[in-house]
Parts: structure tokens; sequence; C-alpha cells
């Protein structure tokens, strides 16, 4: 008798699917569960009131949810667009050396290997207003007198983590450029020269296209990490001063443990979760047309 | 001859104000880390004094010291989350590694209804941050007692890193020419040898970036283990650092030098991987 068996790849997916079903998709539905309870941590017996889509219709109201969010997007749209142009620069820059250039490359990903609590406290202590390294350099070069408050200051310190973000991670940009640069064939360059194009031209027309699908899944990968900005956030100002810097996540996990209101919580991360997914989606189908270009142009 | 002059010149300069911009660039990358570092070296008085102190004084390895001498010493017990940090990371990369690999195989060789729908779902999984994790999974935890254990938290990361690890091995597997395997399976190999004996080898350095980009993402995790883990039975590094916050003071001296600690491991790990890792990413980009 010959034993049913299961298709190879069923199989070897196997291991990947039930991990994943244990840790992520059994956890998502208990909190999904939870999101129409009015469950609060002190109080265990409210996870068996069904109060239905209560704690939804609260959060389409909520003015902080959505002050969060905007200032998540504006986080995004900010340092995406920064890490963008400085990663393309950097990685420009670092393809002229022929020379030392895996030392470069290796100072390049430097940044890559820190742990994203490490930048928060990192910056945390170079912006601190007393000891830190900006506000020392500022008043040894007598640019200021006085302690520039940046991480007291609603503003600054949106600033302040702005720059934390580039600078982890603009080297993530560089690095798919740069790959891509290196991997570009020579002959349509020296095509476009010999046409009489300009530098800007070739750039545009030419380097521009086909570096776009690398671009791309620097940007999807980012998009995702930066909507769900927490460590660098929760560190440097915890969503202070007094709520100016806070995004989505600090505020969701400020209502789920500081307030202890769970059940608001999970129902806020399930809307933070649905619209970052959409984000992928749309980066994603960007990314498939971007390789189908690139596929009929080369 | 004047215009020739002109030109050579302005060539000349262009190409220095690029140098110059790359140094820059580098200066500022590396900066913040050679701050952290300075700082680990520097007694407190020096680091808080006013005017700041620019050229240091003295510098001397007692924050070290006073780290690694134990509680009573004014220092946190850093060889017991080392060792959780190590045991948890290493651990949890060899099971993703394993699952990654059969996973990766999956996509990169056979084909088979909803491919496209099943790695996409694969790849949403990571949109779901740790902190969203880090509720319900204490709940689930509590219940069968996996919390401030080492198993839950290797589970825990083995979870987080199996999606990139399918991606990451699927694109090394793919630069791997189909014909090899199957001019093995012609001489007599089964699939299974086929495997271990020429595709595995082959693709074997990605395989090892896959395992070190497992490593970072668990040495470096803190949203999850810092609700997961309660005591030093199983706290991991990223978690001991805040032992250095109080109420309003930070100990900053302390926590440049544990930072040290938890950066040197992953300095030299990427060191190590840089070259494939890269290749791996872009491999998926453009001939997916």
């Amino acid at each position: 008798m010959k034993a049913w068996r299961l298709p190879p790849p069923v199989l070897l997916l196997l291991p990947a699917v039930i991990v994943l079903a244990a840790i992520v998709l059994l956890p998502l539905l208990l909190s999904l569960y939870s999101s129409f309870t009015p469950f609060r941590l002190t109080r265990p017996e409210t996870i068996y009131d069904w109060v239905g889509f209560r704690n939804y219709e609260r959060i389409f109201t909520d003015a902080d949810f959505w002050i969060a969010f905007g200032r998540t997007v504006l986080l995004l749209t900010v340092a995406l667009n920064l890490e963008m142009i400085l990663g393309l620069g950097l990685a420009m820059l670092v393809e002229r050396f022929t020379r030392g250039q895996r030392i470069l490359r290796t100072i390049l990903m430097f940044p890559m290997m820190f742990s994203p609590i490490l930048v928060g406290f990192q910056f945390k202590f170079m912006f601190n207003d007393n000891v830190g390294l900006v506000n020392n350099a500022l008043q040894s070069l007598g640019l200021t007198d006085q302690a520039i408050p940046w991480l007291i200051d609603g503003t600054l310190a949106f600033i302040a983590i702005c720059v934390a973000e580039v600078w982890s991670s603009t080297s993530v940009f560089a690095i798919f450029i740069l790959a891509g640069l290196m991997a570009m064939p020579r002959d349509p360059l020296e095509a476009a020269r010999v046409d009489g194009c300009t530098p800007w031209q070739t750039f545009r027309y030419v380097t521009w296209p086909f570096l776009m699908p690398f671009a791309f899944i620097a940007m999807t990968i980012r998009s995702l990490d930066v909507a769900r900005a927490y460590d660098i956030i929760k560190i440097m100002t915890d969503g202070g001063p007094a709520g100016r810097t806070e995004v989505l996540w600090t505020l969701i996990a400020r209502t789920a443990y500081s307030d202890a209101r769970m059940g608001m919580a999970n129902a806020m991360a399930y809307v933070a979760i649905l619209l970052s997914i959409a984000f992928t989606a749309y980066f994603f189908s960007q990314l498939g047309k971007a390789r189908a270009q690139v596929a009929a142009d080369w | 001859m004047d215009e020739n002059a002109t030109a050579r010149l302005k060539k000349t300069a262009s190409n220095w104000t690029l140098n110059v911009a790359l140094f820059v660039a580098m200066a500022i990358i590396c900066l913040p880390g050679l701050w952290i570092v300075l700082n680990s070296l520097r007694p407190t008085v020096e680091i808080m004094a006013k005017p700041p102190i620019w050229i240091p004084q003295s510098l001397s390895f007692d924050a070290y010291v006073a780290m690694f001498s134990g509680i009573g010493e004014g220092g946190i017990p850093v060889i017991s989350y080392f060792r959780n940090s190590v045991i948890i990371a290493v651990t949890s990369t060899i099971i993703s590694l394993a699952i990654g690999m059969s996973g990766g195989y999956a996509f990169a060789r056979y084909r088979f209804k909803g491919k496209g729908g099943w790695f996409l779902g694969l790849m949403l999984t990571r949109a779901v941050p740790g902190i969203a994790l880090s509720l319900p999974l204490f709940f689930l935890y509590a219940r069968v007692g996996l919390i401030d254990t080492h198993a839950g938290m290797i589970l825990a990361y083995t979870a987080l890193n199996v999606p990139f690890t399918i991606w990451l091995i699927d694109g090394f597997f793919r630069q791997v020419p189909r014909d090899l395997a199957e001019a093995a399976q012609i001489d007599g190999c089964t699939r299974w040898q086929a495997f271990w004996q020429v595709e595995f080898p082959l693709a074997r350095p990605g395989i090892a970036s896959a395992g070190i980009f497992a490593f970072l993402t668990s040495w470096n995790e803190f949203a999850l283990a810092s609700q997961l883990t309660r005591s030093t039975d199983s706290k991991t590094l990223p978690v001991g650092l805040l032992d250095y916050t109080a109420e309003f003071t930070i100990d900053w001296r302390g926590m440049c030098a544990l930072a040290v600690v938890m950066i040197i491991p992953a300095l030299i790990l990427t060191y190590a991987v840089q070259k494939h890792l890269v290749s791996g990413l872009t491999t998926g980009a453009i001939k997916g």
C-alpha cells in the first residue's frame, strides 16, 4: 500500500506556515477579538463583554489618533524623501571609487547594525540640551550662547527624530542604489554620451529608469519600517513633549500599557496595520510595474 | 591652450569637491559611533563638564570593569544579559534558517497554486510590528508558561525572521541554475542528494548572509523583548540598556559602554557578510 503523501512544496512550506500561524496569526486573531471588547488589563473579566464596533467608532472620531496618524505620514514622507535623495547621492559618490570601495561600503553599512533602541539612546545623548554633542559644538563655535532645547520643544524634537531616522537608514537606500549602479551595463551610458546627452539627461533617461526597481525595494522595506516606528521615538521623546511627537505606535503602546485600555489599543493597532498593509500593497504594485518596464527596456 | 587648461582645472576642482563631499558624508556616518566609544572611556565628570571638554584628559576602562564586576559594584548583570542574547539569537537564527531554506527552496524550484499570494502573505506578516504582537503574545505565553523563558523568545524571533529569510534564500536558490541539479539527478542522485551535494554548496554564501541578517534582527530587537522578559533568566542586552536609566537621570558612561559591547559582535558579522547581502536582496528585485 502506498501512503498518501503531501506534494513537496506544501511539505516544504509547512514549517514556515505553522510557526507564523502560531506566533503571528493566532495572537492577531486574539487581538482582533479583544478589539471588540472594552478589555482592560486591570479588569480581566471585561474581555467577555462584546461591544461590537464601539472601539472602532471611537477611533474615527478620536482626534489624537488621526493627529498621530498624520504625524506618522509626515515622518514617512520627510524621512523617506531625504533618505532617497541622500542615499542616491551617497551611492553615486561611492561608485566613483574603484579602489577602497569595500571599506567605503562597510562604513556605509555601519548604521544598519545599530539596534533602533541604540540609535534612540545615542541621539538622545547627542541632542541632550545640557551635555549633548550638538549643543556643546554649537556653543563652543559661538553660534549660540543658550542651550537649545532639542528634545523639549515639539518642532525641534520632531526634527531630531527625523535626523535619527535619516542617519540610521539612509544607508539602506545607498546600498540598494549602489548595487543597482554596479549592475548597470555600460553601453547605454556610452551610447547616450555619443548621442550628445548632457549628464543630467543621461541620468534622467538612462540611469534612473534602471535604478528605479532598486530604489523601490528600499522604499518598500523602509516604508514598512517607518510605518511601525516605535523604538527610536519611544526612547528619544516617548511621544512628548505633551504628545507633540506622538506617532501611531507610541500612541497605541501608551493606550495599551499606560492607560491599560487593551481593547481600544488593539482596535487602533488593527486600523494602523491595515493602513500600512495598504501602503505596502501599493508599493508592491509599483515595484511590479517598474520591474516590467525594466524587463521590457533591457 | 587656455581653454584646455580651464577645462582641466574645472575637472580637478569638481573631483576634489566630490571627494570632500564623500569624506564629510562618511564622517557624519561614523561620528555618532565614535562619540559613543569615546564617552565609554571618559569619566562621568568629564562628560558632564560645562564648558565641554573636547580633548579627553583621562581615558580608562573603568566603565567596562564596573559593568562586568556584577551588581554590587554599581554594575548590571551584563554577563547574564549577554548569555541570554547569544543563546536566543543563535538558536532562533538556526531554526529560522532551516525553515527559511525549505520555504525558499519551495518558492524557487516548484510551481504551485497561489504561489504569488502565499509569498505576499508571508511578507505581509512583516507589517505587524513587535509592539502589536507583544500584548496578545503575552497572553498566550502566560497561558502556556513561556513568559520569561528562552524558548518563548526563540519562538517569537523565529517567527519574526522567517519571512525575510525565505525572501533572501529564494533569491539565492534562483541564482543557482536549475540544470545543475537536474544533471545530478540524471547521474543518479536523488533530489535530496542533489540538493545537498550541488545546490546547497552553491547557495551557501547567500544562506550565510540570510543567517547573519536573522541574527542581527534577534540581537537588536527591543519591543517584544521588553514585554516578554521579566528577569535575568531571559532579559536580553537591548532590554538591559534600560537598566542605566533612572527616573530623571541616565548613566551615560555605563550606557555607552554597554552599547559598545552590543555593537561589536554585530560589526564583525556585518563586515563578513556585506557583499552577499546586497546581491541577495537585489536578485529578488530584478529577476522576479
